[in-house]
């Protein structure tokens, strides 16, 4: 008994670690909903009253929820409808039908999922029969059927609402929308999405906050490990450097994914040896995360394929962007070896066309106008598909790259 | 069953006899009877005045019942009519209304027809033969076989309600008419046979049932016709669900014991089951019955035996009318011979073994019909406690004999009845429990049953599931289905599983009941709701003046016609014509014009525009068809003509879906009101003015005719008064503010619907921001405002706003390119170097190439830039999704 009182009170420090990258994780990967949603009050407000009316007072509304990506819009209404479902009163009448307009790619498909949902009398087992024509108009008969008063109100929750914009007709959402507007059945339609242009908006807004996210719970098993830990994040939001990064990544999106992902970087680094998150490693996750990925590719290939892309990036200056082929880029690349006079680079021609199209694999280039097979392959117009500056960056970065092919790749001209 | 039409043989009329009178006003001849011969077979069927005929109808296994009262030809002979008097199948009675009738009728029941709409003078060639009609007492039950050509009259049907009918009701059309020298050459069953003597011939006496409750009996006997029916349809699935309905409610307690009984133990409850509706054991329940029914029933109880051998058929036509009176007294005195009425028709329906009946009628289903039925399963189990009588008896009458035991049964069941007259869900158990314990076993081997049959004989079962049943005749289908005489019908039903058909579409009801609105705003938040129906609709009299004159004078007059209304939307097209049907609707209720049939389709609402067919049909007959199918029959009603035919309302709501390619629904649609013997009203919805012009074909266009309306755009002045009308003197808005908001919306798009939104919004904009939620104020010119700017403004200024840093510095790098290259596209290439030198301006770190593409991404999702598909990388060109004016704006006032 005691014995177990003093493990509890000084955990180890490596177990202390795994618990704590376990409950942070679970926390950053959406495994579980924060207790509250930060910067949304009002419209959780909003959508609660709404959805809340529909539960109570059987009056029907519908609800789109607009916001770029990962703006929260889904933990918004979880968190809304978590809420909602700790009230008696609404967790016996509500009826709830979740689509997504990645898996219901068509309104058959959608119709028979609400019938399965809902439970009506037409499901055998697990499973919806019937024909298209029969289901809407069963389910059609059904909410017609019930009225405002008497029968469970029901909810929609149109997931990539746009989706369903694009189904034939748009049969499901016009008699969604006529029963939420006639005296049938109540039913709340809330649909989501990040496209702007789709209908109204219900205006969807977030302030980011960083702290909250990286603090623990009160329930942490040991103590002192909490408390220190806590602190160490305060401090750590405290330094400069680490706030510039944060700013940084901040400027760039305002999506909570990729914070958490960000974060996730920086939590793996904690290990028994280091047990709070440090400044540099902080520093090295944004590094990361801001890393250019056709840069850092760059920095895999050969001379011989990196002196191409210098062909073909002098091409691009002297032709402004047109494109070019093997045979022109191999004429580049001679006219260098020329002016050298240095055998070092001297390449066979079948060799260079190895390189061309391993740069072709690696989607460096591309054809203009797809793979066309009539063109020989040494004539078949390329276009390159990196930017001036990630040329020059990665060539900082090449590690031992010859004096001679950098001046080239910095020269003005050919 | 088919009768010989016309179109299959050719029928000869000739006049027979001399005519008997003569109209001088009319000049019409009287003649006593009709002959009709067919060209191949020398017999002649001989029609008279009184007697009950066919006349061919829209349906040719359905053709129309009447009784002649006249026959009357012109005096070249030419033309001959008769004068008739209608009875109508169950079939040809409205749909909605079919359920008034509160059982299921009879495949050979036909009604008294007493509405006005038809005409009674019928071509006399139209006549397909004589049929005999018996009237039946209303509690009397139907005989239990017959010649297909017999049909049953009990009720009349005045078009609105169902009514009992007396024999001298029937009777009564001939009396004053057909004249009283003419003998009927053929024997046709007198109109009136002893409607109480056929089925005291027929019907076993002696398992009395303890439930005289009569509503619960007519529900157990419909109930029974349906379940022999079903036996071969209902599918497992059907069952599984009711099983489980049936389980929350009443086996729940008995299940949990069942969980517990051996398999062994169940052998014998199923054995049970088997001896109560096999014929084969009926003589096992014989001696309870005897037992029961002591030596003075012994004797008269084998002599209806023997009775029964002799099959049902009508009694002689000489009859004595005399005995009926008595008969049908004793009938409706004896409580006890009602639940007789059941075992009748349980018998009827298995013994006929017919094939199913044409009208196959859905069964109500509710749980407390079950309960009956289950009270009668402790019976067989009860064979030495006296009160409970069990086991059917010879089907035969002991109709005398049971009345004089009835007395003492019911002495001796005098607690059970006044149980099961109550609350039946709760008797069974509370009333045979304490009897015998076995009983517990009993409805344990009811559902311990079930489980077994599922378990049992899978492959049969899949076989024999149909449409899938229904979820109440489970348990007596299941012991139907176990008699052998069942197995052949098995094959008639299809194979696959599909849709119970049968399965009643509805949202289960709430557990608790919804709030009633708290305060004023609340309760004006109702009445503003869209879907809430306005007792008028202000603003739109002309509109409902004109399409009211219209729909009523079609209506009186007989004919059909077509009518076209355009609106935008949300200016009350669909409300009004609702309002217009309502209110003729009311008028033929109380007889100011013939009654009509409304049927409403809506193009959004079927998944094909050939689907409005099969809508149609359904709505029109019940039917249900393939939508080829139904055009054909659809086609064929509206095109023969028939004497009896109401008008019917068809509303067809967004027309511009049912444009095919070769526009052959609206062509049909448009074609059939110009037949003559349609009597087809056609309306039709559309939000576009010049769709017949725009997108139907000449043809089309032309059929639909020139009766155009067009709904405009509210003003603002009516969308105030719609406003106030709806809130009706209830203070919840600030008049200024029920301007602002008028005028906004009439500015914009004079959508009602929207208006109403608009004003709803505010008044939760008011709640939330009262103080005390208890008392809010008025909704007043701000909430108004915040309201409006809500609706209306953009959300693309709003999604830039809220941007990152990096995601405005990119929408101000594509119109700096923009402006640079003088076009509205450019590759993210060139926009990104732009990006690259605002970075610089502003002071900001760079970003690299992978981190702009993403920036670019984000702003295409959400539509406020529109790309290339990503996998062209920097070489994907981008466009602005909104105004340049716009983003800069939104950018400016940061």
């Amino acid at each position: 008994m005691s014995k177990r009182k003093v493990k509890d009170a000084h955990l180890p420090v490596g177990e202390c670690i795994t618990q704590l990258q376990k409950i942070l994780r679970e926390r950053l990967c959406n495994q579980q909903l924060p207790e509250k949603p930060e910067g949304v009050g009002a419209q959780h407000k909003h959508l609660l009253e709404l959805l809340r009316r529909t539960a109570v007072h059987g009056e029907s509304n519908s609800v789109l929820i607009v916001g770029p990506r990962g703006a929260g819009k889904t933990m918004l209404l979880k968190s809304v409808l978590r809420e909602l479902l700790e009230e008696k009163e609404v967790q016996k009448n509500l009826l709830q039908v979740q689509l997504n307009g990645l898996l219901q790619t068509d309104d058959r498909i959608a119709l028979k999922e609400i019938t399965r949902q809902l439970h009506l009398e037409n499901v055998v087992g697990d499973k919806v029969f019937g024909s298209f024509a029969e289901n809407l108009a069963f389910l059609l008969e059904a909410l017609k059927k019930g009225d405002r008063s008497s029968s469970r109100p029901v909810l929609f929750v149109l997931d990539e609402f746009d989706l369903f914009a694009h189904h034939k007709n748009q049969t499901l959402l016009y008699n969604l929308f006529d029963v939420s507007q006639s005296a049938q059945a109540p039913i709340a339609v809330v649909g989501l999405t990040c496209r702007l242009d789709v209908l109204e908006l219900l205006e969807k807004r977030y302030i980011e906050r960083v702290q909250t996210q990286l603090s623990l719970p009160q329930d942490f098993p040991d103590e002192k490990f909490a408390k220190d830990w806590n602190e160490s994040v305060k401090a750590l939001c405290e330094d400069k450097s680490v706030e510039e990064v944060l700013l940084r990544h901040f400027n760039c999106s305002r999506d909570f994914r990729s914070l958490h992902m960000f974060l996730m970087l920086c939590l793996s680094r904690v290990t028994v040896a280091k047990p709070v998150v440090k400044a540099a490693d902080v520093l090295e996750a944004g590094r990361l995360c801001f890393a250019d990925a056709k840069a850092d590719m760059l920095h895999g290939l050969s001379i011989l394929e990196l002196c191409l892309i210098i062909a073909m990036k002098h091409l691009n200056d002297v032709y402004e962007g047109e494109p070019f082929n093997l045979q022109m880029v191999h004429n580049e690349f001679k006219k260098f070896l020329q002016r050298k006079s240095n055998s070092m680079y001297n390449f066979e021609q079948p060799v260079v066309l190895k390189a061309f199209e391993h740069l072709q694999q690696l989607e460096l280039i591309r054809p203009v106008d797809g793979s066309s097979a009539k063109t020989q392959r040494e004539y078949q117009l390329m276009r390159l598909m990196l930017d001036n500056s990630q040329i020059m960056e990665a060539l900082q970065k090449y590690p031992q790259c010859p004096t001679d092919v950098k001046q080239w790749a910095m020269s003005a001209f050919g | 069953m088919k009768y010989w039409t016309r179109l299959q043989v050719r029928r000869v009329y000739r006049w027979r006899g001399r005519p008997v009178g003569f109209d001088r006003r009319l000049k019409t001849q009287e003649y006593s009877a009709l002959s009709i011969s067919v060209d191949s077979v020398p017999q002649v069927t001989v029609i008279s005045a009184g007697q009950n005929i066919l006349i061919e109808g829209e349906d040719e296994d359905q053709p129309y019942v009447a009784k002649v009262l006249k026959l009357m030809g012109d005096e070249s002979g030419q033309q001959k009519k008769a004068l008739v008097r209608w009875f109508i199948r169950a079939s040809e009675v409205p749909l909605s209304k079919r359920k008034l009738l509160g059982r299921d009728p009879h495949p050979q029941e036909i009604f008294y027809y007493k509405g006005r709409s038809c005409d009674d003078e019928v071509d006399a060639e139209s006549i397909i033969r004589p049929v005999q009609v018996l009237h039946l007492d209303a509690a009397a039950p139907f005989p239990e076989s017959c010649d297909e050509d017999t049909l049953f009259v009990k009720m009349s049907w005045d078009s609105k309600t169902f009514k009992a009918v007396t024999s001298d009701q029937v009777d009564s059309g001939s009396a004053d008419s057909a004249p009283s020298h003419l003998k009927p050459s053929l024997p046709p069953s007198p109109p009136c046979s002893p409607p109480a003597a056929a089925p005291a011939t027929q019907g076993p006496s002696c398992r009395v049932l303890p439930t005289p409750d009569p509503a619960v009996m007519r529900k157990a006997s419909c109930r029974e016709t349906w379940s022999s029916r079903s036996a071969m349809s209902a599918g497992k699935a059907g069952r599984m669900e009711a099983e489980s309905l049936h389980s929350a409610s009443k086996l729940s307690a008995s299940k949990c014991l069942s969980a517990k009984w051996t398999t062994a133990a169940r052998t014998p409850g199923i054995r049970k089951k088997l001896n109560m509706s096999s014929p084969q054991k009926l003589s096992v329940d014989q001696d309870v019955l005897d037992r029961l029914l002591n030596e003075e029933l012994e004797s008269e109880g084998t002599l209806a035996q023997r009775l029964s051998a002799s099959p049902p058929r009508a009694p002689p036509p000489h009859a004595p009318p005399s005995r009926l009176t008595p008969l049908k007294t004793a009938h409706s005195a004896a409580i006890a011979l009602k639940p007789l009425s059941v075992i009748v028709n349980r018998r009827t329906s298995s013994d006929v073994d017919s094939p199913p009946s044409p009208t196959r009628t859905r069964p109500v289903q509710t749980l407390q019909e079950k309960e009956p039925l289950l009270s009668d399963l402790p019976e067989l189990d009860g064979e030495n406690s006296p009160s409970l009588p069990s086991g059917a008896g010879p089907r035969t009458s002991k109709r005398m004999s049971a009345r004089l035991v009835s007395s003492r049964i019911r002495k001796q069941l005098n607690l059970l009845e006044n149980h099961l007259d109550s609350d039946s869900d709760r008797d069974d158990q509370d009333q045979f429990v304490p009897l015998r314990t076995e009983l517990q076993s009993s409805s344990e081997e009811d559902s311990g049953d079930e489980e077994d049959e599922e378990a049992g004989p899978p492959k049969r079962r899949r076989r024999g599931q149909g449409g899938g049943g229904p979820r109440t005749p489970r348990s007596r289908g299941q012991t139907v289905a176990r008699t052998p005489r069942k197995t052949p019908n098995r094959k008639a039903t299809p194979s696959t599983p599909r849709t119970p058909h049968r399965a009643t579409p509805s949202i289960p009801c709430r557990s608790l009941p919804a709030r009633r609105p708290a305060n004023i705003l609340e309760e004006a938040r109702i009445r503003l709701h869209v879907s809430a129906v306005p007792e008028s609709l202000p603003c739109r009299e002309a509109e409902f003046q004109d399409i009211y004159n219209f729909v009523e004078s079609k209506i009186i007059d007989g004919t059909g016609g077509c009518m076209y209304i355009s609106g935008v939307p949300g200016t009350g097209k669909t409300a009004t014509v609702h309002e217009v049907m309502r209110c003729l609707q009311h008028a033929a209720d109380v007889d100011e014009i013939p009654p009509f049939t409304f049927v409403e389709i809506n193009g959004m609402k079927m998944t094909d525009p050939h689907q409005s067919y099969v809508q149609i049909l359904q709505k029109l007959t019940g039917q249900k068809a393939t939508p080829d199918h139904a055009a054909a029959l659809l086609d064929k009603k509206f095109s023969s003509p028939t004497p009896r035919r109401e008008t019917t309302v068809l509303l067809v709501d967004e027309l511009d879906l049912l444009w095919t390619r070769k526009q052959n629904v609206m062509y049909n649609l448009f074609d059939w009101p110009t037949r003559r013997q349609a009597r087809l009203v056609v309306l039709t919805i559309a939000n576009t003015m010049d769709l017949p012009e725009r997108i139907m074909i000449n043809r089309v266009a032309s059929r639909l005719g020139l009766t155009r309306m067009s709904f405009q755009p509210y003003t603002f002045k009516q969308l105030q008064q719609i406003i106030t009308s709806r809130l009706d003197k209830l203070k919840a808005l600030d008049q200024d503010a029920l301007q602002l908001v008028s005028r906004k919306v009439a500015a914009l798009s004079g959508d009602a619907r929207r208006c109403l939104d608009i004003c709803r919004r505010a008044t939760e904009i008011c709640e939330h921001a009262a103080a005390d939620p208890s008392a809010p104020g008025l909704v007043g010119m701000s909430h108004v405002m915040e309201a409006l700017n809500e609706m209306f403004s953009s959300a693309y200024t709003t999604a830039i706003r809220s941007a990152s840093v990096q995601e405005q510095l990119f929408l101000r790098a594509v119109i700096a390119e923009f402006r640079r290259l003088g076009l509205e596209e450019a590759t993210f290439q060139q926009v990104f170097v732009q990006h690259q030198a605002l970075c610089r301006v502003e002071g900001l770190q760079p970003v690299s190439v992978s981190e702009g593409l993403s920036v670019c991404q984000r702003l295409g999702a959400c539509r406020l830039l529109l790309l290339e598909p990503s996998r062209l990388g920097i070489l994907q060109r981008v466009r602005l999704n909104v105004s340049q004016d716009d983003v800069l704006y939104a950018l400016k006032a940061d």
